[in-house]
């Protein structure tokens, strides 16, 4: 019976994996949302609270939420950290200024018992701009080589021009499959 | 046995209601399942409508604990379940005011707002604007606007009814939707249209030159609408009334052209607009009472309703336009929906002239039987106007509510008659008679107690004054025989009236107490021996005292006082028969008990209890809806307040018990400054002035606030006590205490005030006040002090008992000239408050079309002496003439009240 179950669910891919978009505002996490929803660019406005859409990769079932990065709403992030599989964050790579915010949010994240499990990818977002930081600047300036005991990697994106997109979800769709 | 009931009766509650034992708390703690993925709908669902129930019940959530499961109810987004979906929408809304950080689902629903999904945009628009204030409102303004005009009706209704929610508090932000309202308006969705009217008329209706305009736009150009014509219907009747405009104005002309209608219920609303017109002619009238008519024989009961209850309305201002119906009503009389029939011969009995009221209470008794208490009781509401109306028709309306009493019915139906019975008694002393016979009659076979009790005590106050009195004995005396404890408690005590009233009785009353002594029950037998004893005196004075007059405070209350002070050890307590508060007397033996002494406990030193105000509450006129408010609050509670808060001073710690406390007394103009009220409290030697002063000047602290009081002849100011500090609008008291004069019989005078204070400004920008003030006055106006401040009223039912127990020793008697005085009634109004007496036996009542009539007043002057006053009235051309014949206990006490007047 049981056996019958796992390949019907491997068929449907069933259960569906929990995902959280978080990182500072205006970094593009609305604009990745519904980039790997519908595949394409749509006009945003600062998100008060959050979106949450499923997404389809490879017959794996995402249930993704986005929550709003503005000062004002980030502690509520707290509330939605249960039962996360996975965590993007996503980095201005131009916002050379409040990338030492973003690092202590992230590692205050990382820091939450409930994430202690979940997979991290960091995007470096905004790379179709000239003059943006590179990957190995970004994770250096939020300390990813210290990390430990933590399955992560570093992707450098443009949520515009959709680059980067569809490697970060390779990589994640076979992290989670691992994970189980 | 009581077990048993309670329970049948909790599962008739409950009957069919799986949601009738729900815990708040096994709910909330439910609602962590939102948590779990996958979300199940069907179970969340429950969960939720469990949730919702609760709020809607009115249980008290925790800001936090619905913080808590709102939050987990966001996580319900990620299900696409339709049902499911709504009902969150509807959690929202409902936790919107109760739980913290609401803003949290403003992306999401803004989202479902804009979707795909038209059965979720409606819903998701009023869920929104819910959890939005104005600081927010701007960003989803640009939505809210194209939602408006949305095709989707539902979407255009929801965002229209939102936004007038959202105008109470963010009008300026709305106002700039008005174009959007416009185009709304042009619908062809009759909702929509009503509400974008609506929200148009929200949006302008301070602007009456701009709602003037809407309504003869929208008159001239038809809506489709039968809503929104009714809406522009009570628009316009509104107009009409803040213009005090008649039938002149264009606004009536639409509304009269409204009842051409081919809608039925525009038709309704334009005839109920118009009969509820101020000035309005019986011309005026005419088209909307006919039309009213017509719907009286509509086959649709919802039309004969509100057609009937309508005209039950009118019946009250316009009776002549309504008997044009007449013959219409008395076809609904036998409508199969009883509460049609009910209205219509109330309705009847409104218009009716007294020659019908026969024939319609003929009419009325043939269905009595097939209504419900409910209904009945509105007929005998309307029989009790009917008897006020037409004193000559008792004998009709008493036989008929005498059959009532006899038929089956519950007890509010029975307490209905009874009181209607008694009220009648009251007024007319023609029913009296017909009346007690009928009541009589009653407690024969009577199942409620308090009833029976009830009219006992009426009996014994008034059947010994009738011709007969021996006749009432019977009845009263089978009371003793046949029935429980507190009935037959009551009727002891009124055969003891009977026997201290009626000389000639009296040897049969006591056959007949002594008879009870031998009862079963303590309290009859004591009662009885009580009685018997008292009786057996002979003596005038005492069976007015003990008897016919005796304590107003209940004797169980009285008891138990004297109980707890014997149970201490004491055991000289005096007892005169005066009327005292019981929570007084308590606090008083309670201070004896404390303060070991030789003297015995007196009861002058209880306060009295205070009459209520209005004995006699005029009936509201009997409607359908039935909400007679309860507007009394008993005064004495007012003085017990007072005499606590005056307890907490410790420097009137020595001034004895309150004797009376004034209503407070506005000193200054309402709007000016500083607002202070003055309140006269007496003692049996001293008066406190209390004000109570508020400081209206934000920029100002008041420090060491004093009134100042010039003390008239005799009256010498003892002490202030101030009020140390009067922030901005916080009140505070001050209190000044003055020693009356010794001459006992100069009482009155008038006190100028001033207030005196030292003043802080505060800094304009912190509000903190400056260290250093300065000094300064305010004039007040003059507090008097009359002879109503040292009289406290008390009810004495037995008037002239209490007359020959005081006796004639300290009599006085003087005639005045009341030349100012053109009525009686206004002549017995100004004596009622100089003398602050209570009037007994309903004496300030003056008969119809009496040229003479004797006024008698009762109360207790300061320091317990009783006071009595008789003045007889007559009128003639140069005004009125009092024969003023004032009895007390002390002779400067006569003094001082038969020179009141003067």
């Amino acid at each position: 019976m049981g056996g019958l179950l796992s390949y019907f669910s491997g068929l449907f891919g069933s259960k569906e994996r929990r995902i959280l978009i978080l990182g500072l505002d205006g970094a593009g996490k609305t604009t990745i949302l519904y980039r790997l929803q519908v595949g394409e660019v749509v006009t945003t406005i600062p998100t008060i609270g959050f979106n949450v859409e499923t997404v389809t990769y490879k017959n794996l079932k995402f249930q993704v939420w986005d929550l709003g990065g503005q000062t004002s709403i980030r502690p509520y992030w707290r509330c939605y950290y249960s039962n996360t599989d996975a965590i993007i964050y996503v980095v201005d790579s131009m916002d050379r200024d409040r990338i030492g915010i973003s690092k202590q949010e992230l590692v205050a994240m990382l820091e939450e018992d409930e994430l202690k499990k979940a997979i991290l990818l960091v995007f470096a977002n905004k790379q179709d701009i000239e003059g943006a930081m590179t990957v190995t600047e970004v994770a250096n300036a939020l300390g990813l080589p210290a990390l430990k005991n933590r399955k992560y990697q570093i992707f450098k994106t443009s949520a515009i021009k959709g680059e980067g997109l569809d490697e970060a979800m390779e990589w994640l769709s076979n992290a989670v499959q691992q994970n189980k | 046995m009581m077990m048993l009931k309670r329970d049948k009766k909790e599962e008739e509650e409950g009957g069919g209601n799986p949601f009738n034992n729900l815990e708040k708390s096994t709910v909330l703690q439910e609602t962590r399942t939102f948590n779990e993925t996958p979300i199940n709908p069907r179970k969340c669902g429950h969960i939720l409508t469990k949730l919702l129930y609760v709020i809607n019940q009115g249980e008290n959530i925790g800001a936090n604990e619905a913080t808590e499961a709102f939050f987990a109810m966001t996580k319900l987004f990620q299900s696409k379940d339709p049902i499911l979906r709504r009902l969150m929408y509807m959690g929202i809304k409902d936790m919107s005011k109760i739980a913290n950080d609401v803003i949290i689902v403003t992306s999401s629903l803004m989202k479902d707002m804009t979707g795909k999904e038209d059965q979720f945009r409606g819903p998701a628009i009023r869920a929104l604007c819910s959890i939005t204030d104005t600081s927010m409102l701007q960003s989803i303004e640009r939505y809210m606007k194209q939602a408006i005009v949305d095709k989707v009706p539902g979407v255009s209704s929801a965002a229209l009814t939102s936004s007038l929610h959202l105008s109470k508090t963010s009008q300026d932000v709305t106002k700039r939707w008005v174009n959007e309202a416009q185009e709304a308006v042009n619908s062809d969705n009759i909702m929509v249209q009503y509400h974008a009217l609506g929200l148009l008329y929200h949006i302008r209706r301070n602007d009456k030159l701009a709602v003037t305009k809407l309504v003869s736009k929208f008159s001239k150009h038809t809506l489709k609408s039968p809503y929104a014509y009714c809406l522009l219907i009570r628009i316009a009747t509104k107009l009409i009334e803040e213009e005090d405009a008649g039938s002149g104005s264009p606004m009536f002309d639409f509304i009269e052209s409204c009842l051409r209608h081919k809608s039925e219920m525009v038709i309704y609303e334009a005839a109920q607009a118009i009969v509820q017109l101020k000035n309005t002619t019986a011309k005026d009238l005419a088209p909307a009472v006919s039309v009213l008519q017509l719907f009286c024989s509509s086959p649709k009961p919802t039309l004969r309703f509100a057609a009937v209850r309508t005209l039950n309305k009118v019946a009250m201002k316009h009776p002549a336009a309504v008997t044009a119906c007449n013959l219409d009503l008395e076809n609904l009389i036998t409508d199969v929906n009883r509460s049609i029939a009910t209205l219509a011969i109330t309705t009847l009995l409104k218009t009716g002239s007294e020659t019908s009221v026969d024939r319609l209470m003929k009419q009325i008794s043939t269905f009595m039987s097939e209504i419900s208490d409910e209904f009945k009781i509105v007929v005998v509401q309307a029989i009790r106007s009917l008897c006020a109306k037409f004193p000559r028709k008792h004998s009709v309306l008493m036989n008929f509510l005498a059959s009532m009493l006899r038929d089956e019915g519950g007890f509010d139906y029975k307490k209905e008659i009874v009181d209607c019975i008694i009220a009648t008694i009251e007024e007319n002393p023609e029913a009296k008679e017909a009346g007690l016979a009928h009541l009589c009659e009653f407690i024969e076979d009577c199942e409620h107690t308090v009833l029976a009790t009830k009219i006992l005590h009426l009996l014994g106050r008034e059947g010994p004054r009738t011709p007969t009195p021996s006749k009432y004995i019977r009845f009263i005396y089978n009371r003793v025989i046949l029935e429980n404890a507190a009935v037959r408690a009551a009727a002891v005590s009124a055969i003891a009236k009977f026997g201290g009233h009626c000389e000639e009785l009296l040897q049969s009353c006591v056959v007949l107490l002594e008879r009870c002594e031998m009862d079963t029950d303590d309290e009859v037998r004591d009662r009885a021996t009580f009685y018997v004893n008292v009786l057996k005196q002979q003596q005038r004075n005492l069976s007015s005292a003990y008897i016919l007059n005796g304590l107003t405070v209940s004797v169980v209350g009285l008891e138990r006082a004297l109980y707890s002070v014997l149970e201490h050890g004491l055991k000289h307590v005096c007892c005169t028969g005066l009327t005292v508060s019981v929570v007084g007397l308590e606090r008083a033996l309670h201070q004896y008990t404390l303060e070991p002494s030789e003297s015995p406990f007196d009861m002058k030193t209880v306060p009295l209890a205070t009459q209520p105000l209005a004995d006699q509450k005029v009936r509201e006129t009997p409607g359908l809806a039935g909400d007679v408010g309860k507007p009394e609050k008993s005064a004495a509670t007012r003085q017990d307040l007072y005499a606590e808060q005056l307890a907490a001073v410790p420097e009137l710690a020595n001034v004895g018990a309150l004797f009376k406390s004034s209503q407070p007394l506005e000193i200054t103009e309402s709007e000016t400054e500083y607002y202070v009220q003055c309140i006269k409290h007496t003692f049996s030697n001293y008066m406190v002035f209390q004000f109570d002063c508020t400081n209206t000047l934000n920029d100002q602290v008041l420090d060491r606030v004093t009134v100042d009081m010039e003390a008239a002849d005799g009256f010498e100011v003892v002490k202030q006590i101030p009020c140390p500090s009067l922030p901005y609008n916080k009140p505070g008291s001050t209190y000044t205490l003055v020693h009356l004069p010794e001459d006992p019989t100069s009482v009155t005078g008038t006190f100028p005030c001033t207030l005196k204070f030292v003043v802080r400004d505060c800094d304009p920008n912190t509000g903190e006040p400056d260290d250093d003030g300065y000094e300064d006055e305010y004039v007040l106006e003059d507090v008097e002090v009359t002879v109503a401040d040292h009289v406290q009223k008390v009810m004495k039912p037995n008037f002239a008992a209490s007359w020959e127990e005081v006796g004639p020793e300290n009599e006085l008697e003087d005639t005045y000239a009341l030349s100012s005085m053109s009525t009686l009634e206004e002549a017995i109004k100004n004596i009622i408050q100089y003398l602050g007496l209570q009037p007994c036996e309903r004496s300030d009542k003056v008969p119809e079309g009496k040229s003479s009539h004797t006024l008698y007043l009762a109360g207790i002057y300061r320091g317990g002496h009783d006071a009595l006053v008789r003045a007889k009235l007559a009128l003639d051309t140069s005004g009125v003439t009092m024969q003023l014949t004032v009895r007390s206990t002390d002779p400067s006490v006569s003094e001082v009240l038969a020179t009141a007047i003067a």
